[in-house]
């Protein structure tokens, strides 16, 4: 069977571009799971905060999950679970996915557009490389949190994590609830990778120390963790010396980024970003491989899910587009971050296929108070976007109307933060 | 009563077991660790030396260059991954040069095949990754990769299959010689043998100081090593070695067999034999190191750092053979020593088990008769990730549980995963299903797979999920029991 | 008495300072919006807060359903309410929304699942 459109992955980005391309028109739409079940990483997300942007209301993860899978269902968007993409392949008109399961086997699935929506994974210990010891006892706070919500099993008892991003400090809060005791989250950075809320709701709440610039210079323990010591790190980043404590504990939750999965995108040859980690995408998220989008955090890490579901629908639409031959492919503007800003999603825009507005979204490289963000076209200075903070952990959603864009015949928008005039 | 007891499940412990299998002996393998080949086996370099390196005089000359060239077919038999890819001693000037010109004449006495001393041009041309100030090399096509702790893991799975008892977690206390056969005391029960190998790696010296008078000894040094991610592994097609100083081997850049890419190590030496831990300050030492032949090494691609620690022999008496291998009976009768057993052991191994067997353990035991039902060969094993697509539609077809993928990066089965615990020397623990299937071994590291992996093993061992260990028995437990008060069965 | 305390109203994250006056009223300063003081005081006054968690589920796909507070609870509560939570065992299947506990610590709050899951 040839689909129209089959999205890789059953997650948030799946599920809301799935729902967006059925109704953009796309008739054979198939989701791919590879997990047991829809939802992907919402479904260990128990804690509340999602929604509020998509619903109005705070949802749990699950909650926010069954929503969208709710749609699907009601649309009869059929979909496999248990089912793992070994490969993509272009074939002119058509994409070749290889997939496998236990139920069919090995199976080739032919696609007319293809949704890319992996996700992301967590950075590792043996990615960031601390020293010491390699017992059991260290965990990816994704890890830990699957085991204690799904399992319903504890990783330990006395807690160390480090770094802020927001599943540690979520899981700070649950692993305090269920009983244990988390003596502090370590940053290697002056500030926290997380959202503020979570600093206050998941540590304030429970008078768990937010250590900034702190690290763990060395794991204790052969066999099982036995302890970590932390230190004080300078501007540098550098540990200065005198300033280690050793904190005994029997877990280490490390939290310390996230990493867009892009396997099958690199081997399919999908043309990459080095800042984002994930595919040069379109405003409708199209990537250089005609047919093929990607949304959500394969293309880029997200910090509210709701960014997620918005930029799912543009996927979708892209797609129900492309397989109606109504996807324009001529680039009108490429995107660039300049000073203060690490990267720019999208990075181009085809202006035909652009209805009201773009929202261009971005991250800054540090805090930043009282700052804009510019945005130009070669010297020209398009549209400014005001913010009392400017937060690495807290993605900058910069819309630019259409109007403004169509005054400009081409060229590159620059994307900087400058001082507030 | 057994016929030989070995202690030791390194690789020198298994194979040799494994090679012993050819007689009809009854053997018993004991290890103090919860898995095969879990100590020196499994943190090292992972490469068969070509042999031009060690002098002739040395066993550790004798034995390289003829293990080297057996390789192929114990690859085949125990089904590891095995590649010859070659090796490059490299030179970054004319005094360095000289010294490959006396490993090229060494390595001709040790009957080294291929040997070829390359000029710059063709250096570059073989590997355009290295450092242009490179100006000529010793190549030899003989050397490759292998992996290791399969290799020893397999030799143990055959020797099981064989008739081997192997008796993991049974850690030596002591031995007491009966003058005929020998008492060895364990931490789970005793174990009579007529005969013993002590192939106890680092610990080889305290095992001997248990029946005799302490001859030699261990000392243990600890190497640094770094793995990069796949999407590093062709940054060099063949092991990179810098030139020997007096200072030792220097940091090797390597391509792994499974297709990662491996630096390391340097050799530190530490006083206590479980020091595994890495530093800070060595592991920058190992990237400093490593850039000097290879200067565009991905260092955001590093996916874990390690390290592990070889056993240097320093004999007492016999100083002139200082850093070699002790491989022979000791002067109490009956029992074996294989060691100070280091780098070339790896690819010494198939060479020196047959070397044990036919002229140590032979002459000592009369009447040896072949064992008819000898097998060499392991089962295949099935690895879903290099099969063709026929291959996998068949396999998937047979067994569904091949079309159900726990481990991403790795594209790991859980048929595959659910084999390895089942063979014989199965695994045991999250890490000993890691060492064999390669699930967790990946970028993610184990993020995502490992919750599965957990409980295959618990429900393929019919234990509880907080039962089941990353690694040792009872100490390496992974969770530390049910979220919620309330009990609850099933 | 007197507080410090982050605002999370927004992404800002203001640093207030909250002083008790004589009269009862409360002064708020460091805000730069109107949200910040009221905020403030609500978490001076009461603050309360969601509990997101598990309680065990018997023939279900898994062994924990998520499940929180229908209504954000006292703070100072909160592991009374954990203690009530985490002696429940209910059995699949359930939907979402179900009441899971019933009028938790007589706080005329229930706790409800948070997803739905089949029997099997």
């Amino acid at each position: 069977m040839i689909y129209d459109v089959v999205i890789l992955g059953g997650g948030p980005a799946g599920l809301a571009a799935a729902v967006e391309a059925k109704n953009g028109g796309a008739e054979n739409v198939l989701i791919l799971e590879r997990d047991r079940e829809l939802g992907g990483i919402l479904n260990q997300c128990i804690h509340n905060g999602f929604g509020l942007h998509t619903f109005n209301e705070e949802l749990t993860g699950p909650e926010y999950a069954e929503r969208y899978i709710q749609k699907v269902k009601d649309l009869n968007i059929p979909y496999m679970l248990d089912t793992m993409v070994l490969d993509m392949h272009d074939n002119g008109d058509l994409k070749a996915i290889h997939v496998i399961n236990e139920e069919n086997g090995y199976m080739i699935i032919e696609a007319k557009a293809v949704i890319l929506t992996m996700g992301c994974r967590e950075r590792t210990s043996g990615a960031i490389g601390i020293p010491g010891y390699r017992p059991s006892g260290v965990f990816t706070a994704g890890t830990a949190q699957r085991f204690i919500n799904m399992e319903g099993f504890m990783p330990g008892k006395e807690v160390v994590i480090l770094g802020s991003g927001d599943i540690g400090l979520i899981m700070a809060r649950r692993m305090t609830l269920e009983g244990a005791h988390v003596q502090a989250v370590c940053e290697l950075m002056p500030y926290s990778n997380g959202l503020v809320r979570n600093i206050v709701q998941c540590l304030d709440d429970y008078d768990i120390p937010l250590k900034l610039s702190h690290t763990i210079t060395f794991i204790h323990g052969k066999d099982r963790l036995e302890g970590v010591t932390v230190a004080k790190v300078d501007e540098k980043l550098k540990v200065i010396p005198g300033t280690e404590e050793y904190i005994p504990c029997d877990t280490l939750l490390l939290s310390v980024g996230l990493i867009p999965e892009n396997e099958i995108t690199r081997n399919a040859g999908v043309v990459m970003d080095n800042r984002t980690n994930g595919a040069i995408v379109g405003e409708l998220r199209q990537t250089s491989m005609p047919g093929v989008f990607a949304c959500g955090n394969v293309v880029h890490v997200h910090d509210l899910v709701d960014f997620v579901s918005e930029e799912a629908v543009l996927a979708g639409k892209g797609a129900a587009k492309f397989i109606k031959g109504e996807l324009d492919n001529e680039i009108t503007f490429t995107t660039t971050n300049g000073d203060g800003i690490g990267y720019v999603v999208p990075q181009q825009v085809a202006m035909k296929n652009v209805e009201d507005k773009v929202t261009f979204y971005m991250r800054v490289r540090q805090v930043f108070k009282d700052k804009v963000v510019n945005a130009y076209i070669g010297d020209q200075l398009i549209a400014t976007k005001k913010e009392k903070k400017l937060l690495p952990a807290e993605m900058v959603n910069f819309k630019i109307a259409k109007d403004i864009l169509a005054q400009y015949p081409a060229g590159e928008i620059r994307f900087v933060v400058e001082e507030a005039k | 009563m057994y016929d030989i007891a070995i202690i030791g499940a390194g690789i020198a412990g298994s194979y040799i077991a494994r090679e012993l299998t050819r007689y009809k002996l009854d053997i018993v393998l004991l290890d103090g660790e919860n898995d095969v080949g879990n100590q020196i086996t499994m943190a090292n370099s992972a490469i068969v030396h070509a042999g031009f390196d060690a002098p002739a005089s040395k066993l550790k000359g004798k034995f390289n260059a003829p293990g080297n060239i057996m390789y192929e077919k114990v690859c085949e038999d125990l089904d590891v991954p095995f590649k010859r890819c070659g090796s490059l001693v490299v030179a970054h000037n004319e005094y360095e040069m000289a010294t490959i010109q006396e490993l090229y004449q060494n390595g001709l006495k040790n009957g080294v095949p291929g040997l070829q001393i390359l000029f710059k041009d063709e250096v570059h041309a073989m590997e355009p990754n290295l450092n242009e100030d490179i100006c000529g090399a010793l190549y030899a096509p003989t050397a490759g990769i292998v992996s290791p702790f399969e290799l020893c893991i397999h030799a143990a799975e055959n020797a099981v299959d064989n008739g081997v008892t192997l008796k993991m977690n049974h850690m030596v206390s002591d031995i007491k010689n009966h003058h005929g056969y020998f008492e060895i005391i364990t931490n789970a029960g005793n174990v009579e043998a007529k005969y013993v190998i002590n192939a106890a790696g680092l610990f080889a010296d305290n095992i001997y100081a248990m029946v005799g008078e302490p001859y030699f000894k261990l000392l243990a040094r600890k190497g640094h090593y770094f793995i990069f991610d796949k999407e590093a592994g062709s940054l060099v097609n063949s092991v990179i070695f810098p030139c020997p100083s007096k200072k030792g081997k220097g940091i090797l850049v390597a391509p792994t067999v499974h297709g990662n890419l491996l630096i390391g190590p340097d050799a530190e030496p530490v006083s206590y034999k479980g020091d595994i831990a890495t530093t800070g300050e060595r592991l920058d030492y190992i990237k400093e190191n490593a850039l000097k032949n290879c200067p565009d090494l991905p260092f955001n691609k590093i996916i874990r750092s390690y390290a592990g620690l070889r056993n240097t022999p320093v004999r007492d008496t016999y100083t002139t053979t200082d850093g070699d291998f002790i491989i022979e009976e000791s002067p109490v009768r009956g029992f074996i020593n294989v060691a100070g057993y280091e780098s070339p052991g790896l690819t010494s191994i198939p060479a020196v088990a047959h070397h044990v067997v036919e002229n140590i353990v032979k002459p000592m035991i009369p009447h040896l008769e072949e064992n008819p039902d000898y097998n060499p060969k392991v089962r295949k094993h099935l690895r879903f990730d290099e099969m063709t697509e026929e291959e996998k539609v068949e396999i998937i077809k047979e067994d569904p549980k091949y079309g159900k993928v726990i481990c991403r990066c790795e594209t790991i089965t859980e048929g595959e995963i659910i084999d390895v615990i089942h063979r014989s020397a199965g695994a045991r623990s999250v890490k000993a299903v890691k060492k064999r299937t390669r699930a967790g071994m990946g970028r993610c590291q184990g993020g995502f797979c490992s919750p599965r992996v957990v409980e295959i093993l618990a429900r393929e061992l019919n234990v509880p999920l907080d039962d089941v260990m990353y690694d040792q028995q009872d100490s390496a437990y992974i969770l530390s029991g049910h979220t919620k008060s309330v009990k609850e069965e099933a | 008495m007197k507080k410090e305390m982050t605002c999370i109203v927004c992404p800002i994250g203001c640093q207030m300072t909250i002083e008790e006056k004589a009269d009862g009223t409360y002064e708020v300063t460091g805000n730069t919006c109107k949200r910040g003081p009221k905020y403030a005081i609500n978490e001076m006054t009461n603050p309360t807060r969601v509990i997101p968690t598990t309680v065990v589920i018997k023939n279900a796909m898994l062994p924990r359903l998520p499940v929180k507070t229908a209504e954000p609870i006292p703070k100072g509560q909160i592991f009374d309410a954990m203690a009530v939570i985490n002696q429940v065992v209910v059995e699949a299947p359930i939907k979402t929304g179900d009441v899971v506990i019933k009028d938790l610590l007589g706080l005329g709050i229930d706790v409800v699942a948070t997803r739905t899951m089949d029997k099997c």
